[in-house]
């Protein structure tokens, strides 16, 4: 199936479907308004990060990277250079010669001791459009004197603490689900409510006594520290054990008739039944670990080494100067991993559905 | 003292405050094949999962080989069992749900491989090994769910309602092919159903539950010939058996609500005259178009099947008759026929359960 015979789908049924309805066009503008507010912040994003430094700091609006051409003039450097129209229309290719005035001092390029004044008004900037590499090459292979910035450190970081978190949060939220969603003990129900019951508390509220509890475990400062406390999600463990509870008793019956133990039911029949859940979760701990920027910025002050990719975003915000330019290029680079992440994950969703085999 | 392949041994089951089991006590022998039988909520299926372990009785003891096996879970019991649903894992294909069970025993691949192969060889399902249970039929996926049964070579085969999700065809066939396969393997199998007529075909033995209770236990014909009560007559048999109300006199004389008298000669003493309901079979009532015989009945519908014809008629006073003639005779709806009945025949159930009566020349089973 074609994207274009996608885009153009009309409702109804297939004798009716040719024709587009009043229906058809507000359901069209609705998505496309939708899909217009989630795309547009990143789009703009990823638009700013290929533009030069200059235009980012001046707010450039223009779509395109637009880059002030900068020539070596003999004996005077790199040069900005700018284009002076003068009265008759000609256009020379000029560079300030001095401090930018009503007059300003200027001179051509190809003839760098012809110095004359020229009004403001009459120079334009020489524009060209190019994408700005740096932006993304200088913090990566730490050019420019952007050696504060670890890209592969913090990159290993990140994906240790992503992946490490995540596989945790599904074995031990799974193994939660499976007890609370097929077994029968007293106080299953009140767990259940207990575990979600914390959804309601904010992360920052406990952050204080997290903190010490992380302290007194001898985590602190460790990636650890970042994964163990984040790694049980009452979201989680409610999102499997719902979907668990689907899966039926018999299928369970017929393994413990199978002689199968009650960790190989777990494993063999369990968690690849709950495989869509399981994806949801994982699409989604990837996510939060990923993103998180408050906790591990309080687990991992002290260590640069042990900085994640977001914490270290923050070394091109300064004190008084922030290099928005280095900024956006590298929010960028780090939304790569997780898109491919939901790629992949996302086939794993709709499968489970399927290959139901009862009768 | 013999050795069971299972005894229950005062078995009681509640579920809260509910009691659904009361106290079954039941041998089975080794290479039997016992079908329990009842009405839905009778505890038959119940009794099959205390029996595999998959639940635990409230008291009273399970014996399989003699050994207590109260305390042992289901998975190491060494029974199998094909489930009403299959419950097929679907995410494997019929290979691994053949071979699940044995790689639990840790058995070697050899060993699992050469018994799956024979499994799918004996059912037929050699070409269906790869694919997922999804992709196959119902009357496949109960082969395989049966072959899964199969491969581990158990004990004791415990099947609930295995047919029921299949068409009248099929179950026809199924019935059959597991008949043959106990005649083939020879294992001890525990079946449950709802329907008689698998009962009475399948069963060396039945046993029939109503609420939690044993009513009888015995060969399917003994059970279709000397029920003990007016329940398990009622249950078995297609066309089911006639019930017409009425008295019986200590002296054997027979007072029925339809105006019928009739002696018979009762093989025990009664006290008094009471209400009895007299049972006849509908292939034991002779018919009459001429209008001879016992009584005279109306006919209000038939069926004419070639071989066998029912006649469905009613007396003056409303009670029906069902009568079923092995051959093919002239018939109108609202003639009147005369029936002719067997006294030799006759089941009569009164008192309390409305057991049967004993009657002169017939033992009770």
């Amino acid at each position: 199936m074609g994207i274009a015979t996608f885009l153009t789908r009309t409702r109804g049924s297939a004798d009716k479907a040719e024709r587009i309805g009043a229906a058809d066009v507000m359901a069209y503008c609705y998505l496309a308004l939708g899909v217009f507010i989630i795309l547009v912040p990143v789009l703009w994003t990823f638009f700013s990060s290929v533009k030069p430094e200059r235009a980012v700091d001046s707010f450039d609006t223009r779509l395109l990277p637009y880059a002030q051409v900068e020539t070596d003039v003999p004996g005077e450097g790199d040069k900005t250079t700018w284009i002076y129209t003068d009265d008759n229309g000609n256009e020379t290719v000029v560079f300030k010669a001095g401090p930018t005035r009503k007059e300003t001092d200027v001179a051509p390029i190809d003839d760098p001791t012809n110095v004359f004044k020229v009004p403001r008004t009459q120079l334009a900037p020489n524009e060209e459009i190019r994408i700005a590499t740096e932006n993304y090459l200088d913090p990566i292979l730490k050019r420019n004197g952007q050696t504060n910035f670890t890209f592969f450190t913090y990159l290993f970081n990140s994906v240790f603490v992503t992946v490490m978190a995540t596989l945790i949060t599904l074995l031990i939220n799974a193994m939660a689900a499976f007890a609370l969603s097929k077994y029968r003990f007293r106080g299953r129900l009140t767990f259940t409510i207990l575990i979600v019951a914390t959804l309601l508390i904010p992360s920052s509220i406990i952050l204080v006594s997290l903190f010490f509890v992380v302290w007194s475990f001898g985590i602190f400062g460790s990636l650890w520290g970042v994964i163990i406390p984040a790694a049980a999600t009452p979201t989680g463990v409610f999102l499997l054990r719902q979907y668990m509870l689907t899966i039926p008793d018999e299928l369970l019956e017929a393994a413990r008739m199978d002689a199968a133990s009650e960790w190989r039911i777990f494993w063999r029949i369990v968690l690849p039944l709950s495989l869509p859940a399981l994806s949801v979760l994982a699409i989604l701990s990837v996510i939060w670990r990923w993103n998180d920027f408050l906790w591990p910025l309080i687990v991992l002050i002290s260590d640069p080494s042990a900085h994640t990719l977001q914490i270290g975003l923050t070394t091109f915000s300064g004190e008084f100067d922030s290099d928005f330019h280095y900024i956006l290029a590298m929010t960028v680079v780090s939304l790569i991993p997780i898109t491919l992440v939901f790629v992949w994950l996302q086939r794993f969703i709709t499968t489970g559905i399927a290959t139901s085999g009862l009768k | 003292m013999a050795t069971h392949a299972l005894e229950l041994k005062h078995i009681k089951k509640s579920w809260g405050a509910v009691q659904v089991i009361h106290g079954i006590d039941l041998a089975i022998e080794e290479g039997e094949f016992v079908v329990f039988v009842g009405p839905s909520g009778c505890g038959k299926s119940t009794l099959l999962r205390l029996i595999a372990g998959l639940d635990d009785p409230t008291s009273g003891d399970i014996l399989l080989q003699d050994k207590r096996v109260n305390n042992v879970p289901a998975s190491e019991r060494g029974l199998s069992m094909v489930f009403q649903s299959y419950a097929l894992y679907p995410h494997m294909s019929v290979r691994s749900n053949l071979s699940f069970g044995l790689e639990n025993l840790r058995m070697a691949k050899e060993e699992i491989d050469r018994r799956v192969n024979d499994a799918a060889k004996l059912l037929q399902i050699e070409m269906l090994l790869d694919r997922r249970p999804g992709q196959l039929s119902g009357g496949q996926r109960q082969r395989v769910a049966i072959g899964r049964a199969i491969v581990r070579e158990p004990q004791i085969f415990l099947f609930d309602e295995p047919l029921s999700n299949l068409d009248a065809e099929l179950r026809l066939q199924m019935r059959v092919e597991i008949a043959n396969l106990h005649a083939e393997l020879g294992n001890t199998m525990i079946y449950v159903t709802h329907d008689q007529v698998e009962a009475m075909t399948m069963a060396n033995r039945i046993v029939v539950l109503r609420g939690g209770r044993i009513e009888q236990v015995g060969k399917p014909l003994d059970l279709y010939n000397r029920p003990v009560n007016k329940f398990v007559a009622g249950f078995l048999g297609a066309p089911q058996m006639n019930f017409l109300a009425g008295k019986i006199a200590p002296d054997g004389k027979l007072t029925m609500d339809c105006g019928l008298q009739m002696p018979v000669q009762l093989g025990e003493t009664l006290v008094e005259t009471m209400p009895c309901t007299l049972g006849l079979r509908p292939e034991t009532i002779g018919v009459s178009l001429e209008g001879a015989g016992d009584m005279v009945v109306k006919v209000q519908n038939f069926e004419q099947l070639g071989a066998v014809t029912y006649i469905y008629t009613a007396f003056p006073n409303g009670e029906t008759l069902t009568v079923q003639l092995a051959q093919q005779i002239p018939l109108k709806r609202g003639q009147e026929i005369g029936v002719t009945f067997d006294p030799e025949r006759f089941h009569i159930f009164a008192g309390e359960g409305e057991r049967a009566l004993e009657l002169k020349g017939r033992a009770l089973a």
